[in-house]
């Protein structure tokens, strides 16, 4: 039986069944409602299955993306999700929230005169259908080695990390600062972007392995990494803290009242609730709302908006849409959805009413001028350009700093001026003696998928330094 | 999980929890606080740690209610577990040997300023303080304080205990009568820490207060509690709760506390009919 054909490569790309703009704008469920099953064996078929296959060098964590394709082509829907686990631990989370078309679909021979294969939609089904109908099948783990690894974090990077040294047969504990797990993927991405039951199943997986979990743990505070490493018998540490403090924009009227930032504003609707009507957490749901910034957060923060109520939601950034770092797939949904952009723009001031409530935001349109640092072209204010846009809630997108508890608390570890640890992004290892970290926390905002590279590659240090070095 | 070993009502809306909590004994500082949620789905709740035993593995905190969340939270009884407890959080108050010190409480502030007042002492400073409230029934810690201070002066609105009048006015008069201090903390209601801080700081005396603004996950990741110190933005969680009086923008803080009155008020009266079966 011929399970790819070169000609299925030139049908189109299935496109994967979404609920439509104008309903999913009152919920918070999923907007993308996930292959049938034929439709994924059709999109499956259509992959060349390269010899040399280049999407697989464009994955941070190198899913054997052929393989898993090949097994969904073939209808072994549950062996296709273990290929895929066999380096990527959390699949359903990485088909969902990836940005595939700069990593793996970019490079796919499909893209170059038609559309690549969309390895994300399939990565999606594979570990969804396994999530739904598979059993739990332990997988292949080394015996206990009486090392005890500490995780600070748990988000992608410290579960990634965590997956790893529990199959090589480490003791693992993930610490985790909030009353449930998943880091960002719990307060930062929305239900209808990635449900939280697929996050929990993913934990859940990770501590059927044996992974424990401390909860309301808070690293620096509860317990120093000295204190745990000297009194507490860790034989390491991986820091995976994230990108913790929101920034500002430092304008005036930035403390009024109805000005959150993006962390405060989806911690408030996700990790508590606030979306849901009997919610003991409140959120102010504004009739029109301005989020500031170009990001996936940005995104997230705009949906999410509309789906609170607002009648209009409008995205402020100050460059071009070819320059927003959100995926593309949220672009075109919040499009879709309504969301206002006005781009080329970028606030001065917010203004509030003599109770600090707010009720509008000043802004002034920009030109883009020669390429800054990064290799995007400048922003630059018109001059005598501002005006005013009405609104009642003003959310900062613009970025998150590094959380300064743990190097505070951390003594000898070396931190960069922009306050992130200093690690190896190959892997992993800091200044200090056996303490890892990887993630935002290095890195400084990026994303799920790059977290779970660095958590995978200082997992392979951690081995080699408690395992293989040691016994040398 | 932590279990409430010790409960105790302090007043007719003030409770004192003794909490099984062995780490943050022994972590926790004076001026820290905690964050608690009393039920799932809960808000988060943070509390100043009133009072620990590193030996004993507990903490104390001392709360009011004020809304839902507290009056859920003081439904519960001695050996019911708390389902979420996180901390130390925040910076731990500046100690020294200042000299002579002022520390006034007021209301349900009180309880916040008990460990600082016992670090204060423990670092042998002489210690003046001043307990402001109500009512003689809205006044705690009375004993516990006037142990730890060299001098204790109480005072309430309505004259019920102590001399009738606000903690502001014992100031007022104190420095009239050419006292001297080096140091002054002053824990209580916002607008209550901005008049009586107002005139320490006048007087040149340095003066810390300690905020309690809106927060959720108290690590500083919402940057809901933000202040204006200094004219810069501070995260209150993370840089305070404590912070030089002299320094804040009391006006830009007064008002971010007002927020979230309205949606307070009808959780809390959403949540009496359901427990009542009336509207309170």
């Amino acid at each position: 039986m011929t399970t790819t054909n070169k000609n299925a490569g030139r049908a189109g790309r299935t496109a994967m069944k979404e609920q439509e703009p104008g309903v999913r704008v009152k919920n918070f469920n999923e907007v993308p409602l996930g292959y049938t099953e034929a439709e994924a064996k059709a999109e499956a078929r259509r992959c060349l299955q390269c010899k040399k296959p280049m999407c697989v060098e464009g994955c941070p964590v190198n899913v054997k993306i052929p393989e898993f394709i090949r097994l969904v082509a073939e209808g072994k829907f549950i062996e296709a999700a273990r290929k895929i686990k066999e380096t990527n631990a959390l699949p359903a989370i990485c088909g969902r929230v990836c940005p595939q078309e700069t990593q793996c679909e970019i490079r796919c021979i499909l893209g170059k005169k038609g559309s690549p294969v969309a390895v994300g939609n399939l990565e999606r089904f594979a570990a969804d259908y396994e999530l739904a109908h598979g059993k739990f099948v332990m997988p292949a783990m080394k015996p206990k080695n009486e090392k005890k690894v500490g995780v600070v974090g748990s988000g992608p990077a410290g579960l990634t990390t965590a997956g790893e040294l529990v199959k090589e047969g480490f003791d693992v504990v993930i610490f985790e600062a909030f009353h449930e797990p998943g880091g960002v993927l719990v307060y930062g991405i929305p239900e209808f972007r990635l449900p939280k039951e697929i996050v929990r199943k993913e934990i859940n997986y990770l501590e059927k392995l044996g992974v424990k979990l401390e909860r309301n743990f808070i690293v620096g505070r509860t317990a120093t990494i000295d204190g745990l490493m000297k009194e507490e018998g860790f034989d390491a540490i991986f820091v995976g803290s994230g990108a913790g403090l929101p920034s500002f924009m430092h304008i005036p009227g930035e403390n009024s009242i109805g000005v959150y930032s993006a962390n405060e504003y989806l911690t408030r609707s996700n990790l508590m609730k606030a979306y849901k009507d009997d919610a003991d957490t409140p959120i102010i749901r504004g009739r029109h709302v301005v989020t500031v910034g170009g990001g996936n957060v940005a995104m997230d923060s705009a949906r999410t908006a509309l789906r609170l109520g607002a009648q209009t939601s409008t995205v402020v950034y100050r460059r071009t849409e070819t320059e927003m770092p959100a995926r593309a797939a949220e672009i075109h949904h919040a499009k879709q959805e309504g969301i206002i952009f006005k781009l080329l723009t970028n606030p001065v001031a917010v203004l509030a009413d003599d109770k600090g409530f707010v009720k509008g935001i000043r802004c002034i349109r920009m030109e883009l001028g020669g390429p800054d640092e990064s290799g995007r072209r400048r922003p630059v204010a018109v001059k005598g350009s501002e005006f005013d846009i009405e609104c009642d809630v003003v959310i900062i997108a613009i970025g998150n700093s590094p959380n300064p508890l743990i190097p505070e608390t951390t003594p000898d570890i070396s931190v960069s001026k922009h306050g992130t640890i200093v690690a190896s992004e190959a892997d992993g290892r800091t200044s200090k003696k056996f303490v890892y970290a990887g993630g935002d926390i290095v890195t400084g905002a990026a994303t799920v998928i790059l977290a779970m590279g660095a958590g995978k590659a200082a997992a392979k240090s951690i081995i080699e330094d408690l395992l293989i070095s040691i016994n040398k | 999980m932590p279990k409430i070993i010790k409960k105790e009502r302090l007043s007719e809306l003030v409770y004192r929890y003794r909490i099984d909590a062995p780490r943050i004994a022994r972590m926790r500082r004076a001026g820290q606080f905690i964050i608690l949620r009393a039920t799932t789905d809960g808000e988060r709740v943070p509390l100043t740690i009133a009072n620990a035993s590193a030996q004993e593995g507990w903490i104390e905190v001392i709360f009011q209610v004020v809304g839902k969340s507290t009056k859920i939270l003081s439904i519960l009884s001695e050996g019911n577990d708390i389902i979420d407890l996180a901390g130390p959080l925040g910076r731990p108050t500046h100690i020294e040997k200042f000299g002579r010190c002022l520390c006034i409480g007021g209301g349900v502030g009180i309880a916040p300023l008990f460990p600082i007042v016992t670090a204060l002492k423990a670092a042998g400073n002489d210690i003046t303080t001043i307990l402001g409230a109500r009512s003689s029934n809205l006044l705690l810690l009375e004993d516990d304080m006037k142990q730890l201070s060299n001098r204790l002066i109480v005072t309430t609105d309505d004259g019920s205990r102590g001399t009738r009048g606000f903690a502001a006015d014992i100031v007022k008069k104190l420095l009239g009568e050419g006292e001297k201090f080096d140091f002054s903390v002053v824990i209580g209601p916002a607008m209550m820490m901005k008049i009586t801080s107002a005139i320490t700081v006048a007087a040149g005396i340095k003066t810390f207060v300690s905020l309690n603004p809106i927060m959720i996950d108290g690590t500083g990741m919402c940057g809901g509690c933000r202040v204006t110190v200094g004219g810069v933005t501070k995260f209150a969680c993370v840089d305070g709760p404590e912070f030089d009086a002299s320094k804040i923008d009391w006006d830009e803080m007064l008002k971010r506390l007002n927020g979230y009155r309205k949606f307070e008020q009808e959780s809390l009266e959403r949540h009496n009919c359901i427990i009542t079966g009336r509207p309170s």
